[in-house]
């Protein structure tokens, strides 16, 4: 900028002032600051988690093959009896999960149809609002109310019920990723436009073929995402099935017998002080690992769903 | 234009009353309420088969609640109310027996701004058939109904593609020719054009000029030019009263009542 333009600019009051122009540009580095404090978080966990993983697979006791294929999860015993096989840490995660899934699926959409659909907006809010408290209820509330409530009543009801057992801590997993399920999807489904709707009266379908047939498909995407978003959480919701599901890693498919989670196990083996750098505190790791790794896969899932299948309107 | 208040015992105009013989639609002393709010006052409207009629008036006098009654589309609206009769080929709508399901499946609707659903554009145009478990050749009603709203040209290459990828112009046709293909024997249009640019719109009014002679159309519009190039009569409303009635060339040239003259030439300038 030559003098003159200079002078001129500030006769007319239109010159660059310098106290804005540093204080801007603090802003902006502060707030760039935020952002990447979370980014290099990510990248510290990511980086720890990989670590110690490599490690515990580096270990000549260790095989990558057993890691998949051993039916026995003993990384806290004595050498001689000691397994690493992650399978019944996946499969009670998956049993629980599918439990939580049975119940949470159908009651969260169910809900939210009817909320979205067909109840007054009166009756909307005030669901919604004992939704949110539902939501709001912290988990080791629900795992002692699953172990001293839910389980005492299957237990007369289910023959051969253990005291521990994913049953129970499914189920109240449902209700705990119900609000979720429903809340996202009510949102999803108020979103889609009017106008489709009437379209669809207008061709003389009735209230449940708009919902059917208009409604739940426009809102698919949004759906099929509370799915996910509830899924993800059950694999790694944590005190609950400490609580109620057991901490015995067992290879069974039976919904009755006391087992572990991927997570109950990680909260064992945190909880005993495994000296750090020992295997069993890196095998710690390697579960956490597998349970990152398959959340990752569920959110790259989910965007593919959501893609192919999500009608999209404007 | 200043809103002025129609005196209470109004008579509305009639030129050239149509016979009753000749009527799909007759509606009779038909009031209607959103809660406190009365929306229409005792209009009586007698529309005749295979012709286009046209709602004129003021934006909020009623021509679309009036549209809404003959498909009762109004049902949707929990606060409503509605006093005198409609009746359908002599059948009075707002009979308790009647199911307003059916009523919509025989009289058709395409809407102020088009709205395909984000389904393909034959999924749009078989929506309805399937809806009413149609067990004919799917594929050929599709195809009839697209030819019929004069898109098929444009569309037979694009069957499986989104409906929402069309132009506003093409849309608006695929609305028609889905309202076309459930078979109805009416086709209400509420303003079809306004959200269109102007070849777009000389294209609908072309075929809502085609479509008359196996439909009966009653159009929304508030674009007087357009209501004195496709419609037969005018119907001309003004704060829920429908004021006068009549052919569109009448209406136009020689209106009765002063308002409908007032509002006219207001438009015409
Ligand atoms: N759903 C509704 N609830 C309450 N009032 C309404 C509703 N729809 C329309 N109205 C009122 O009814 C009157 C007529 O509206 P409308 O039929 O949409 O007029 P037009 O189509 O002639 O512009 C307006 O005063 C409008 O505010
Ligand atoms: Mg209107």
């Amino acid at each position: 900028m030559t003098q003159n333009a200079k002078t001129l600019a500030r006769a007319a009051g239109l010159h660059k002032s310098g106290t804005r122009n540093v204080g801007e540009r603090v802003i902006g580095i502060v707030l760039f600051l935020a952002a990447s404090v979370s980014i290099v978080t990510t990248a510290a966990v990511i980086l720890a988690l990989s670590a110690e993983t490599i490690s515990f697979f580096a270990d000549p006791a260790v095989s990558i093959v057993e890691f998949l294929t051993a039916r026995e999860w003993t990384p806290l015993f004595p050498e001689s009896q000691r397994y690493f096989g992650i399978s019944p840490l996946v499969i009670g995660t998956l049993m629980v999960t599918f439990v939580a899934l049975i119940v949470g699926l159908p009651l969260g959409l169910g809900s939210a149809i009817y909320l979205s659909e067909f109840a007054n907006p009166q009756t909307r809010r005030s669901v919604m609002s004992v939704l949110e408290v539902l939501a709001g209820i912290p988990t080791v509330v629900l795992g002692y109310f699953a172990l001293f409530f839910v389980t005492p009543i299957l237990r007369d009801i289910v023959p051969g019920l253990n005291l521990f057992n994913p049953l129970s801590a499914g189920l109240v997993m449902g209700f705990m990723i119900l609000p979720t399920i429903s809340s996202i999807s009510v949102d999803s489904m108020q979103a889609v436009p009017r106008a489709l709707r009437e379209a669809a009266y207008g061709l003389g379908a009735s209230k449940h073929e708009v919902v059917a047939k208009v409604v739940v498909p426009a809102a698919l995407s949004g759906i099929v995402a509370s799915f996910i978003l509830a899924m993800s959480r059950a694999i790694g919701e944590t005190m609950i099935v400490t609580l109620a599901a057991g901490q015995k890693p067992t290879f069974t498919f039976d919904l009755r017998e006391t087992i572990a989670t991927m997570t109950s196990f990680i909260v064992q083996a945190a909880k005993g002080d495994q000296p750090a750098g020992s295997l069993a505190s890196q095998s710690l790791y390697a579960v956490g690992a597998t349970l990152f790794l398959m959340t990752f896969a569920l959110n790259l899932v989910s965007q593919q769903i959501v893609q192919r299948f999500g009608e999209r309107y404007e | 234009m200043a809103s002025q208040a129609v005196p209470k015992d109004h008579v509305t105009v009639r030129t050239d009353p149509i016979p009753a013989g000749e009527a799909v639609v007759t509606l009779e002393n038909l009031s209607l309420w959103y809660g406190d709010f009365q929306a229409l006052h005792d209009v009586s409207l007698t529309v005749p088969k295979n012709q286009v009629t046209a709602l004129i008036g003021a934006s909020g006098c009623g021509k679309s609640t009036l549209l809404r009654c003959v498909n009762r589309m109004n049902d949707l609206v929990p606060s409503v109310r509605v006093e005198g009769q409609l009746s359908y080929e002599g059948v009075n709508l707002y009979d308790g027996a009647v199911d307003p399901v059916e009523v919509r499946r025989r009289v058709g609707m395409v809407f102020q701004k088009p709205n395909p659903f984000p389904k393909s554009v034959y999924e749009n145009v078989a929506f309805g058939p399937r809806l009413h478990g149609y067990a004919g050749d799917m594929d050929a009603l599709v195809e009839k109904s697209l030819k019929g709203a004069a898109l098929w040209d444009e569309v037979q290459d694009k069957l499986k593609q989104s409906g929402l990828g069309l132009s506003g112009g093409q849309q608006q046709r695929l609305c028609i020719a889905r309202a076309m293909a459930t078979d109805p024997d009416v086709i209400l249009m509420d303003e079809p054009t306004s959200a269109l640019d102007p070849i777009a719109t000389d294209r609908i009014e072309e075929l809502i000029h085609e479509i008359k002679k196996d439909y009966t159309v009653i159009i929304v519009t508030h674009n007087m030019q357009q209501a004195g190039r496709v419609s037969d009569r005018t119907a001309f409303m003004h704060l829920g009263v429908l004021i006068e009635e009549g052919p569109t060339e009448q209406i136009f040239t020689n209106p009765q009542h002063e308002m409908t003259e007032r509002y006219i030439s207001g438009r015409f300038g």
